[in-house]
């Protein structure tokens, strides 16, 4: 059984795996240069960080199909580590990273994932596509038409070309003709090659040289915490999402361990933190990759292809790399959500609002996450602590009905006597717990009181409509059981 | 002659369009619709986006084809709803042909008209590539 599936896994669909893992890889290779750039480190840190990951997920991860290398999501949060710090630190903060991963995994800490609302994901994708385009608009300073004219020819190959075409991703021919235009017609511009070196070698593994003191824990663990947390957030979407195009299961444990393997191997061999890539991985299904070939082909055939094609690659124009990157960016936006925005209830579009506008002003999408899942809970408190509660005269104005609709807790009940009048002409009251669930010693304390208070009146009270569970939880405590008559 | 109709399907107002010609035909000939709704890779990504789990998922893409669903009950026409996944066009087709229809009905325009710009149109593909009759409805 478990030799059938590891066969299944692997060699289940080798053909469509093997195209699809080639299509992924030469699609991989602008994105992991422009994320390596908008991190601030040579193009090789994504391009060894994407083979490394993409090896090693293909191995260890719990999502066949899936596609993981360098990403927006973690380049956008190294910045400021890169820019302070430098490249060995930010070695270090993957390793850790990877570590934090790992423990996440073995906790089980994917159960976690339904703390974290929708509106909150839907925000953090929303944010990720804004840094994602801001990152591409210093590119444009001080450049004449010439780059606004490559950047637009980028953008009409890579979306019209698939009405002829869709054999060859149209983001590579994209950098291909653009490339061959700026080369052949000897143009002027920034090319990948200025932005840094690229060697044409495979990585080796080496520790990241820095001071293994306190203090150098102390710079990079919030790196690396925001790292494995935002990591494993869009990791697990993106499972989430294969998991429904293949209409298959995944193991999300195996995966968290995974994303932390491929992280530490990615540091020991000069790449950055990575994670899961929604696009890539949509891409890759799209293109009949399922299984596990798929991912390790992507990353195999990656790297071949720097080695090989190198000295091509620092020619690309940087023109073309902004181009996939608006396109990645407008991908990569949840447009359902802004169509949708008046349909949606008035705190969940607050919640996602309030995500985007706070990763893009820290810049920092585990601070937006954070954010939202804590203005998520505040709603959702005050949403639960809000107890309605209605009346009714019965029996020729002898007695009242209060019906109490809600949930009855510590946080609800402090409102809850101004409901009723205990000063009433009635001689009987009942309340009425059809729609009411009591949770706590407090719920029980709040009726007694109100209990003593119409029978100081002389006004006889009962209860009505409790369900099981509050009603065990009331004669465990006591108070009300007496005056019920139970 | 039309005893097994294929309706392509995206719960848009256009494919309620194309339901009732499925429904006439189906009327005339006493057949049987199943309605087809296929999920491309965009659609499943926004749905698992805007959903808790999986159940809810399934749950919405029902939901959307409920208007359509509907009015084929109403007829009194045996029907069953398939939701498939990939990209429209060569599901449909691959699916219409390897099932052996009598006839596919489908709407000229979905949901999106930048998509059609784009991607060019569905039902084009499925008129050019399925076997059976194909009816388009405008």
């Amino acid at each position: 059984m478990k030799v059938a599936q590891w066969k299944q896994e692997w060699f289940g669909n080798v053909k469509g795996d093997v195209l699809a893992g080639i299509v992924v890889a030469l699609a991989l290779i602008p994105e992991a240069i422009a994320f390596s750039i908008i991190a601030g480190v040579d193009p090789m840190v994504g391009l060894y960080a994407s083979f490394c990951i993409a090896v090693v997920i293909a191995f260890v991860g719990g999502r066949p199909g899936m596609i993981s290398a360098a990403t927006g999501a973690m380049a956008l949060l190294m910045v400021d580590l890169v820019a302070e710090h430098g490249l060995q630190y930010l070695f270090a903060a993957t390793i850790l990273t990877g570590m934090i991963q790992i423990i996440f995994g073995i906790c089980k800490l994917a159960k976690a994932m339904k703390f974290v609302p929708r509106s909150v994901m839907v925000g953090f994708v929303n944010a990720l596509a804004i840094l994602i385009f801001t990152a591409q608009l210093p590119h444009f300073k001080g450049e004449g038409w010439i780059m606004y004219a490559l950047v637009g020819l980028t953008l009409a190959i890579i979306y019209l070309l698939p009405r002829i075409t869709t054999a060859v991703p149209s983001a590579l021919v994209a950098i291909v003709v653009v490339t061959a235009i700026v080369v052949l017609g000897d143009i002027q511009v920034g090319t990948v090659g200025d932005m840094g070196a690229l060697t044409q070698q495979l990585p080796v593994f080496l520790l990241p040289s820095i001071p293994f003191t306190w203090e150098t824990l102390m710079i990079i663990f919030p790196y690396a915490f925001a790292l494995a947390i935002v990591g494993l957030l869009e990791s697990l979407l993106t499972s989430n999402i294969v998991d429904d195009m293949t209409d298959t299961e995944s193991n999300k444990h195996r995966e968290s361990r995974g994303q932390g393997i491929g992280n530490i191997i990615a540091g020991c061999f000069g790449g950055m933190a990575g994670c899961a890539m929604i696009g890539q991985s949509v891409i890759n299904v799209k293109s009949g990759g399922r299984g596990r070939l798929s991912t390790l082909v992507a990353g195999i055939f990656l790297m071949f292809l720097i080695i090989v094609l190198g000295g091509l690659v620092v020619q690309i124009p940087m023109a073309a790399l902004v181009g996939v990157m608006i396109m990645v960016s407008i991908g990569t936006f949840d447009w359902s959500s802004i169509r949708n925005i008046n349909r949606l209830p008035r705190t969940d579009a607050a919640v996602m609002l309030v995500t985007v506008a706070v990763v893009v002003y820290t810049h920092d999408l585990s601070k937006g996450v954070f954010a939202g899942v804590l203005l998520s809970a505040i709603f959702f408190a005050a949403k639960i602590s809000r107890v309605k509660v209605t009346n009714e005269l019965v029996n020729q104005g002898q007695k009242r009905i209060y019906y109490l609709e809600g949930q009855l807790f510590f946080a609800s009940i402090s409102d809850l006597p101004v409901n009723f009048y205990f000063m009433d002409q009635v001689t009987e009251v009942e309340i009425n717990l059809e729609k009411a669930h009591l949770w706590d010693d407090s719920a029980i304390g709040a009726l007694d009181k109100i209990e003593m208070k119409f029978e100081q009146n002389q006004i006889a009270v009962s209860y009505s409509g409790l369900n099981a569970d509050s009603q065990q939880l009331m004669q465990r405590i006591g108070g009300i059981s007496k005056a019920s008559g139970h | 002659m039309f005893q097994q109709i294929l309706l392509a399907t995206d719960g848009s107002e256009h494919s309620i369009r194309s339901t009732k010609q499925a429904i006439e035909l189906a009327k005339k000939f006493s057949g049987t619709i199943e309605l087809i709704y296929v999920i491309d890779g965009q659609t499943a990504k926004s749905d698992v986006l805007h959903a808790a789990d999986k159940f809810e998922v399934e749950q919405k893409r029902l939901e959307k084809l409920k208007a359509v669903e509907d009015i084929v009950r109403t007829a009194g026409i045996k029907y069953k709803i398939t939701i498939l996944h990939g990209e429209p066009g060569p599901t449909i087709v691959a699916y219409a042909n390897e099932q052996a229809f009598d006839c596919v009905v489908i709407g000229s325009r979905g949901l999106n008209n930048l998509q059609t710009f784009i991607l060019g149109s569905v039902s084009h593909k499925v008129a050019k590539r399925v076997n059976c009759p194909v009816l388009i409805v405008k």
